[in-house]
């Protein structure tokens, strides 16, 4: 039996909104239950599980082949290294060295991808602050990156092409020119960004010492990728465990240690450069050879654990396969970087108004289906 | 003075056609029942052009093309997209004030269609020349405040009640600048009858003549317009991105296309009184004394120049919204409060102080 009551609004109860699930700033299903005082926040609930679509349970009855194409749908936007994650997981227990061919088409894959999410990044932060064109120069730069992905792969978001021992099949003829043609087109796009938004007064007001969140705290959160490198903490797996190619590339591991959504927002643009100077260092150095290691048409994995992790657009992806030696594992856990990132918006937005809750969390760059999994 | 253009000879001569066969009383109501169809079809047309001409210039910065297929030049989209509008449901939510939730967006229509009645759009060619034009315009406009709170309040949704209190703590924070900045060019002009500024600007218009103060009176004119017209950066009312749409969260169909239609002319109100203050209204354009020139520009018609100036403050006020991210609410009230009121006063004084001495023009 529901009784029935009638609910008042006091003067000293929280002023609760829903923030979603639908909601044009939250990127997908995700709700904050707000508790507001006037404008300003000072509770924030995230409630995930919208699109929980049970992929660690799916991947427990499906062969290490399929289970890949599962990985494409967490985080939809960088999907190149959540294949690579499985697939280096997979390597890692068979003992299989693949090709190098395979190792830096992998990485530039992986590049190619963290470009391709950050402009998207780049699009909807600027959106959730208000400036509605960025949108559509972040989409015109990202779409000669799908394009590149198109010609070789048939697909624009999710590839499912980085398998277990290499690649589903060779990259395309034109792969290597095209994207010798698109380094140097973003180069001259990329200083538009910042005419654009990134030397704005109103945006450097919106995003300088809003969100703050300490070293300490970025690092007992777990926030991992760039927005825990805007707090200074140096986790860059690319860096710090290199797999693939990275071990062979000059980078730079961007950290800012300001912590404010500016600085997430300046190690997301800096690691940009980066990244296109990564790909011109492998775009020349492709060696000819096998897209693939010889593999055997099932994969058994020996029994034991193993762990790979990642670094995808949004931080630090963790594969963890339990095998008891047959097929199928017997468990498979991610630790996607958003899930951790997304936690700290409770500590991050507090005492701000919802405006700033909106750019803090535009700022962590969140993907829902790579929260709920 | 004698101008090219007067339209009063125009409006007197049907004046006079229907005083020699009907009798006053029935002069007076044909006249306002001409006069309020002529306004609400002018309204309804420069509305939806409005609507199109901003989708067209956001596709300009934004690298697209915007709406092209409904006519030569996609301009029949808005006709379309209003007869759309016309055919949805009314949608009203659980628990609303009924009475107040249908009556906000007639407030905010209302407000803005009083007002363009004010305006001079030629010699001659205006529905009321108050002494008090200025004064009355600034009255009207603020009314519109009104509707948004009501839209907020009787919605029965949170988001819309946020927007609607956002808007509130804006518009009248900004209103004030708006005036002191329109007050400038009164102290200069002498007078706040908008026929009579028009005119005092026919050797120079005001943002020319009134030295440095008056360049500045403008762009504190424009920035606080645009806030006040829920515009641009200042849209925090219906900041899509937090609010979902705001104060019209909860609106359908027609209701809604009042809203948007009130938003597209506060913002050609604006434009238009920002034209007739500062930019010499339908006066030509005058380079001191190549009287081939300023003869030439004698003949372009008065409507002509008043449009052609309102359009270019509108596209500037449009390149705001489309360039520019979103201030917060307490940046928003800072900016007025700290820095445009301050400045404005002190612009003011010096504006005093130069029309005291006699050095403008």
């Amino acid at each position: 039996m529901v009784e029935k009551r009638e609910i008042i609004l006091g003067e000293n109860e929280p002023y609760v909104i829903n923030m979603g699930p639908q909601h044009p700033s939250t990127h997908g299903v995700l709700r904050f239950e707000l508790s507001l005082k006037g404008e300003t926040v000072f509770k924030v609930v995230p409630h995930c599980g919208y699109i929980h679509r049970g992929i660690e349970k799916m991947c427990e009855s499906n062969t290490y082949q399929q289970i890949i194409h599962l990985t494409d749908r967490m985080d939809y936007l960088s999907a190149h290294p959540n294949n690579e994650a499985v697939s280096l997981c997979v390597e890692k227990a068979l003992g299989i060295e693949v090709p190098e061919r395979v190792k830096v088409i992998r990485t530039i894959l992986s590049e190619l991808g963290r470009l391709a999410s950050h402009q998207l990044w780049w699009c909807a932060f600027g959106m959730d602050l208000g400036a509605l064109t960025t949108f559509f120069y972040g989409l015109r730069d990202r779409e000669k990156i799908l394009d590149i992905f198109e010609e070789s792969f048939g697909s624009r978001l999710l590839h499912s092409y980085i398998c277990p021992g290499g690649l589903m099949n060779d990259v395309h003829p034109n792969f290597k020119q095209r994207i010798k043609d698109f380094i140097p087109y973003f180069r001259k796009k990329l200083p538009e960004y910042d005419q654009l938004l990134s030397g704005n007064v109103i945006f450097k007001e919106r995003s300088r010492g809003i969100g703050m969140l300490s070293l300490e705290d970025a690092i007992s959160y777990g926030v991992t990728g760039p927005s825990g490198r805007g707090s200074g903490f140096s986790c860059d797996i690319r860096k710090s465990q290199p797999y693939s190619a990275y071990d062979r590339v000059d980078f730079k591991e961007i950290l800012f240690t300001e912590g404010d959504t500016y600085a997430r927002y300046r190690v997301r643009i800096a690691e940009m450069w980066e990244s296109m100077k990564i790909l011109e260092q492998l775009v020349d150095q492709i060696p000819d050879g096998d897209y693939t290691a010889k593999m055997k048409p099932i994969i058994k994995l020996p029994e034991g654990e193993y762990y790979q992790s990642v670094e995808t657009a949004r931080g630090e992806l963790g594969v963890y396969i339990v095998s008891k030696g047959d097929k199928f594992p017997v468990r498979v856990k991610f630790r996607t970087p958003n899930f951790s990132n997304l936690f700290a918006i409770n500590h991050m937005a507090v005492g701000h108004k919802i405006a700033d809750l909106v750019a803090i969390s535009g700022s962590l760059d969140l993907v829902i289906p790579d929260i709920d999994r | 003075m004698k101008f090219l253009y007067d339209f009063s000879i125009l409006t007197n001569s049907i004046h006079q056609m229907l005083a020699a066969s009907l009798s006053p009383l029935w002069v007076f109501i044909i006249e306002l029942v001409l006069v309020g169809l002529v306004f609400l079809g002018f309204y309804a047309i420069l509305g939806l052009f409005l609507v199109y001409l901003e989708r067209r210039v956001c596709a300009f910065i934004q690298n697209r093309l915007g709406p092209n297929r409904v006519g030569p030049q996609g301009i029949f989209q808005t006709i379309a997209d209003l007869v759309k509008l016309l055919f949805k449901e009314l949608f009203v939510v659980r628990k609303a004030d009924k009475i107040l939730f249908n009556l906000a967006p007639f407030i905010v229509i209302i407000a803005s269609l009083m007002a363009i009645g004010a305006i001079p759009y030629a010699k001659g060619l205006h529905a009321i020349d108050l002494n008090i034009g200025v004064f009355y315009i600034l009255a009207v406009t603020s009314l519109g405040v009104v509707g948004i709170l009501l839209a907020g309040w009787s919605s029965n949704s949170k988001y819309s009640l946020l927007g609607a209190m956002r808007s509130g703590a804006q518009i009248i924070s900004y209103e004030l600048s708006v005036g002191l900045s329109l007050l400038a060019v009164i102290i200069f002009s002498g007078s706040m009858q908008l026929s009579t500024i028009v005119e005092s600007q026919a050797n120079g218009w005001w943002i020319f003549k009134g030295h440095i103060p008056a360049f500045f009176a403008f762009v504190i004119f424009l920035i606080a317009a645009t806030a006040e017209t829920n515009r641009g950066p200042f849209d925090l009312a219906e900041a899509e991105s937090e609010l979902t749409a705001g104060f019209h969260t909860e609106y359908t169909g027609i209701r809604f296309a009042f809203f948007f239609l009130a938003e597209y002319m506060n913002m050609f109100l604006a434009a238009a009184l920002a034209t007739t203050v500062f930019l010499g209204g339908w006066m030509p354009f005058h380079f001191f004394d190549f009287s081939g020139f300023n003869y030439v520009m004698d003949f372009i018609p008065p409507f002509v120049w008043f449009f052609g100036k309102t359009f270019v403050v509108i596209y500037i006020i449009m390149l705001f919204k489309w360039t520019f991210p979103r201030l917060r609410i307490d940046q928003l009230l800072t900016l007025e409060w700290k820095y445009l009121l301050p400045l404005n006063l002190l612009n003011i004084i010096v504006i005093a102080f130069i029309v005291l001495m006699g050095w403008h023009f």
